[in-house]
């Protein structure tokens, strides 16, 4: 081992390979997340769940849990101060349940007691009688169904409106003639399952009444300000009595996107005076956020004999469960990339989300299009097939060029080296076999000691994605940053930076940090705690836009603060400091024409990012079990403000991207969730990672702050396709659902 | 009940309820909520600790079980140093994103290097298969590991 380090890390600046700012403490323990707070006369939450899926509520008794040892709150939706309803877009979703529940594990009463094993004892003798109502849990028959919601929450609201009960959002891309033949034509059916993002930091927090009728929320979250404009209604209190503090956060990917305990934590604390704290189980966590939409999706390809596309058509269908939170932006998303990133003239892309009493469903890393680019890239192999064409080529043949044009007719004038990304990522050495016999370790099965190499087949694959960078569709999307430049008692400048944005372990401290050192030419920056009472907005650490809407936000203050010193003569004196708050808003995007789906002005979608990835499997055949041998994969990352952190970024959305294929699968039973639990629900270990060989293709967005890219969604889009690929080679057979069954694979 | 505990050298006397695990107490009643609390079932490894030297979920130990014994976290691995050796190597191989997993893979990896400080690319993989981590894709865990054994970081 070396000799015994210090703490002491060097602090870098633009393109520098820095260590994370929050390395050490969360290396040594100290780091706090949201679930290790404390406060002095605190109390422990607890949530009363639905049992059903679909059923209205006839009663409810909360005599026996109020009366119970060291209890000192049970709350219903009669004691919800304000507004009865909250939503990240549309406010359909009951802070707790009232006429009747549409999901399994929906919040219906809340407890605070001294002990959280008497807040869940108490919560055990809330008394809730039930009358099961019918149940919507097939996507496809939802839109013949009683509505489990009788107003439409998502009409009326710029998209095409559908009559159709249950439907969500119902949106159409239509593109040059959409009956246009080609000389070959290939069908695909194609699935994919409800995916849990699975961080470890289970939903967690600490409310604070403030003894003024106020209260402050220590929680993890992506977002600070959309959760106190979504808490402050509901609690009956303006803005500004309502202060959302950023705890520490253990992973996010979509899941924290909604609320959770917010609102919850934040009553028990007022009605009771006292800190309560919330922190939910790991059954608890995969009822206490929202999953990746399950998806249905008919494709129809048409090209010519040269490979050229000539039509694309699809279907999608989205089960968005029993709340709409972004399905809205998920179906525009799946519709958008459903193509993928080639070149083709005419297009119908008909994208519908709908509402069942299956668990809700909502932001996920990907966005829409990790369902699509499934399908879709499972299209063009069999495309390639059937044209008798290596499958890299057919993807070259139809790579989207600058001055090309998305089916939504948005025209390709930033960044996008979609043709570099697949030369690049072909050109990686694809390793040789392993001969036998070797470690079981390395064979399907692993540890098991299933085969000695018997029944093994190996399969080689290729996949090319494409996503959005920010939001979309004439949503104002802007970041804002605050500077305070002052001199410490040694005469020295210190910038203290104030930014919302929310680490949730991508690493966009440093992208803060690095930008302000830069910015300002000073090496003694801080970032204080993120804090809706500090600073404007951030918007949200989501769509692959925080690193390029921090590094914006914190470069526009950084030089405002710069151009006000230089106007004092370059000099602070001990007690003077210079203070201001600047919004960094992105190019303007427009939305959709709703019948047509085409653009209305500009673009729809202000920047694009590209990855493309070689995966190799080995599947035991006569098991169905698979082990992933190798990754290839090449970037676009636009500037990569610290390789390391991007590296982490597609390794460990790799990672996210390999479980939906082969393993991650949340089962229901007639809306209820069966696996529960991490013995259960399965996520890649130690054990299932290949290694991954990334190469970043840096290629700057001409409208973005240092030429940056978001760089942790496409790995994750792309290598769900990629395995597909391989495991399809691996085994000759259609391979049309992830993730992909035991007997799928079995020949 | 009262219990009374060696963690990270130290004496600590705690008042709890017999059904609480070690990793309650240490947590909300002991003052060290290094060790995780992500699933709470054995299951990911986030909260690993050292019970009279051996690796251990502190989840599946309840705290009575450890009244009378020794037990080491992530807080306590540097002993009287800065940073352990494997602490260091996280940090610097970019092991960390979210960090929630960190304490416990680290307390693995101490683990891990004492019974076998020179670790095959197997070993690594499979003595941290227990030690669940949703955001690095385990490459850089690994880089670590093999950088707090005295190896080098891979160019890059």
């Amino acid at each position: 081992m070396s000799s015994a380090p210090t703490r002491k890390l060097e602090l870098g600046r633009i393109g520098e390979a820095v260590k994370r700012v929050d390395g050490i403490p969360k290396v040594t323990g100290e780091f706090a997340y949201s679930s290790d707070l404390v406060a002095a006369g605190m109390l422990w939450g607890h949530t009363v769940r639905s049992p059903h899926a679909h059923a209205r509520i006839v009663s409810i008794d909360l005599s026996k849990a109020v009366g119970m040892a060291g209890v000192h709150a049970v709350l219903t939706h009669e004691d919800v101060p304000g507004d009865k309803r909250y939503g990240l877009e549309f406010a359909d979703q009951p802070v707790l349940a009232f006429d009747r529940v549409r999901y399994f594990g929906e919040p219906v009463a809340l407890v605070a007691a001294e002990h959280p094993e008497q807040a869940r004892r108490a919560a055990e003798a809330v008394e809730v009688e039930y009358e099961p109502l019918e149940l919507v849990v097939d996507p496809e028959r939802a839109a013949d169904q009683p509505g489990i919601h009788p107003q439409r929450w998502t009409e009326g609201h710029g998209y095409r409106d559908d009559p159709r009960p249950n439907v969500v959002r119902d949106m159409r891309i239509v593109r040059g003639d959409p009956d246009a033949e080609g000389e070959v034509s290939v069908e695909g059916y194609y699935e994919s399952g409800l995916q849990d993002q699975a961080f470890l930091g289970p939903e967690s927090g600490l409310a604070v009444p403030d003894g003024e009728g106020g209260i402050d929320i220590y929680v993890a979250t992506q977002w600070l300000h959309v959760d106190r404009d979504q808490v402050a209604p509901c609690l009956g209190l303006p803005k500004d009595q309502v202060r959302i503090h950023l705890a520490g956060v253990g992973g996010a990917f979509g899941g924290r996107e909604d609320l959770s305990m917010q609102i919850h934590g934040a009553m028990l604390a007022l009605h009771t005076s006292r800190p309560v704290k919330m922190v939910y189980t790991r059954e608890e966590s995969f009822f206490g956020h929202v999953h990746r939409h399950p998806s249905r999706i008919w494709a129809e390809h048409r090209a010519n004999r040269d490979g050229k596309l000539v039509t694309v058509r699809m279907r999608i269908l989205l089960d968005g469960g029993a709340y709409a939170s972004s399905s809205t932006a998920v179906t525009s998303n799946a519709a958008a990339f459903a193509v993928g990133p080639y070149a083709v003239e005419n297009a119908l892309i008909e994208s519908t989300s709908v509402y069942t009493n299956n668990p809700p469903c909502g932001a996920m890393r990907g966005f829409g299009a990790v369902q699509s680019c499934f399908a879709a890239e499972a299209q063009m192999d069999k495309l390639a097939a059937a044209l008798g064409m290596d499958p890299v080529e057919l993807r070259l043949r139809n790579a989207l060029a600058p001055g090309d044009e998305l089916p939504t007719g948005q025209k390709l004038t930033g960044s996008l080296p979609v043709a570099e990304v697949i030369r690049r990522a072909a050109a990686i050495p694809v390793p040789e076999p392993e001969e036998l016999p070797r470690d079981s370790l390395r064979l399907p099965g692993g540890a098991g000691n299933t085969t000695r190499g018997e029944g093994v087949r190996r399969g080689v694959g290729f996949a090319l994605a494409f996503k959005n960078i920010g939001y979309s569709e004439g949503f104002d999307d802007y970041a804002a940053a605050r500077v305070r430049l002052f001199a410490d008692s040694g005469g020295e400048l210190v910038a203290e930076v104030h930014c919302a944005a929310a680490e949730v372990g991508q690493g966009v401290t440093n992208v803060i940090l690095q930008t302000a050192r830069t910015e300002l030419d000073l090496e003694n920056v801080v970032l204080a705690p993120g804090s809706t009472a500090e600073v404007g907005s951030s918007g949200s650490t989501s769509a692959s836009r925080m690193t390029w809407m921090a590094a914006g936000a914190v470069q526009a203050a950084s030089r405002a603060v710069r151009d006000e010193l230089e106007r004092r003569g370059g000099k602070l004196s001990e007690g003077e400091e210079i203070d201001l708050e600047r919004i960094y808003r992105h190019p303007r995007t427009f939305p959709l024409e709703p019948q047509t789906g085409q653009v209305t002005d500009g673009r729809a979608h202000v920047a694009l990012a590209c990855a493309a990835m070689r995966a190799v499997v080995e599947v035991d055949v006569e098991l169905g079990l698979t082990r992933v041998v190798w990754i290839g994969t090449a970037q676009d990352v636009g500037k990569a403000i610290n390789p390391q952190a991007v590296h982490g970024q597609i390794e460990g959305g790799t990672a996210q991207g390999i479980g939906l294929a082969l393993m991650e699968e949340i089962q229901t039973r007639d809306g209820l969730i069966t696996n529960a639990s991490f013995t259960d629900y399965l996520i890649p270990t130690a054990l299932d990672m290949p290694p991954v060989d990334a190469e970043l293709v840096e290629d700057p967005e001409p409208d973005a702050p240092y030429g940056v890219k978001g760089v942790g969604e496409p790995p994750t889009v792309v290598s769900t396709a990629a395995v597909m690929s391989a495991m399809r080679d691996a085994t000759g057979r259609e391979l049309n659902r992830v993730p992909v069954r035991p007997d799928d694979i079995c020949l | 009940m009262n219990i009374t505990v060696t963690v990270n050298g130290e004496r600590h006397e705690a008042d709890i309820w017999p059904g609480e695990s070690l990793l309650f107490a240490l947590r909300e009643r002991m003052g060290l909520p290094g060790s995780k609390n992500a699933c709470e079932q054995g299951e990911c490894g986030s909260c690993s600790v050292l019970l009279d030297g051996r690796l251990v979920c502190a989840c599946l130990v309840l705290a009575a079980q450890a009244d009378g014994h020794e037990v080491v976290t992530v807080e306590g691995v540097a002993g009287d140093g800065d940073l352990h050796p494997v602490q260091d190597a996280f940090v610097q191989a970019g092991a960390v994103q979210c960090g929630f997993c960190t304490p416990g893979l680290v307390v693995a990896t101490v683990d891990l290097l004492r019974h076998t400080p020179q670790p095959s690319d197997d070993e690594i993989r499979e003595a941290l298969s227990g030690n669940l981590c949703r955001c690095t894709g385990y490459a850089k865990i690994f880089d670590a590991v093999r950088l707090a054994a005295g190896g080098e970081l891979a160019p890059r």
